[in-house]
């Protein structure tokens, strides 16, 4: 909030929180990855799993962050369809990844 | 199903739903974008109950476990997916003034839930633990 006049409704600052929200639940599911990938022991497709599950979470993460950071000006641009693509992919990662760890 | 095509079509060429219409206000844009994360979030919490189910119950059988872990994730998948979709449709349906997509995707997913926890209650209830 810089420039222009205030938004009463503070709608950035909510749609900042709500990346921040929603990165804490990617955190969450990628740390129950984690732990399932290990549950056997480190074995070589259990590393890979971990990697993989790490992947997608840095890449969530990168998509939050360049998106708060954008939400730093008065009147934000809205969303990119990449962006809105890329965190729907990683959730679809890591779902794809508990499907494996089942069989 | 041309509709739904044509949406899908949108999401791999951003750039064509700024050609449609006016920018709408900046806050109903992030209005639509705080509903995308929290359908997300919902995805996300479906997925982690798949884990952990898989996880947290190794008593229950296998095939109900997988069961209900693959129900669970399954939900996640869709539900991440028509996060997007409905986001792009809400975001064309501004730009063009038109009035918002209804949808009933949040009634079926919640029988969905609800299915699973019937079944979760089944399965308590009856102590069907495999070995």
């Amino acid at each position: 909030m810089t420039d222009g006049e205030r938004d009463p409704g503070l709608q950035p600052e909510r749609t900042r929180l709500a990346w921040r929200r929603t990165t804490l639940s990617c955190t969450v599911v990628a740390l129950l990855a984690g732990k399932a990938a290990l549950h056997g022991g480190a074995t070589p497709a259990g590393i890979v799993a971990v990697s993989l599950s790490v992947l997608a979470w840095l890449a969530f993460l990168r998509v939050a962050h360049r998106r708060v950071l954008g939400m730093g000006t008065a009147r934000p641009q809205p969303l990119a369809p990449r962006s809105a693509l890329t965190a729907a992919a990683c959730t679809i990662a890591l779902a794809v990844f508990a499907t494996a760890m089942i069989f | 199903m041309n509709e739904f095509v044509q949406s899908v079509k949108l999401w791999f060429a951003p750039q064509r739903i700024r050609e449609e219409g006016d920018t709408p206000d900046y806050r109903f844009s992030l209005a639509n974008e705080r509903t995308f994360l929290a359908w997300i979030r919902t995805a996300l919490a479906l997925i982690g109950g798949g884990f952990a189910v898989d996880q947290f119950l190794p008593e229950l059988a296998w095939g109900i476990r997988a069961g209900l872990a693959l129900a669970l994730l399954a939900a996640g998948v869709l539900c991440s997916l028509r996060a997007v979709n409905h986001w792009v449709r809400c975001e064309r349906a501004m730009r063009r003034g038109e009035d918002l997509p209804v949808s009933r995707f949040p009634t079926l997913l919640s029988v969905a839930v609800a299915v699973v926890a019937v079944a979760m209650v089944v399965v308590v209830l009856f102590g069907w633990e495999g070995r």
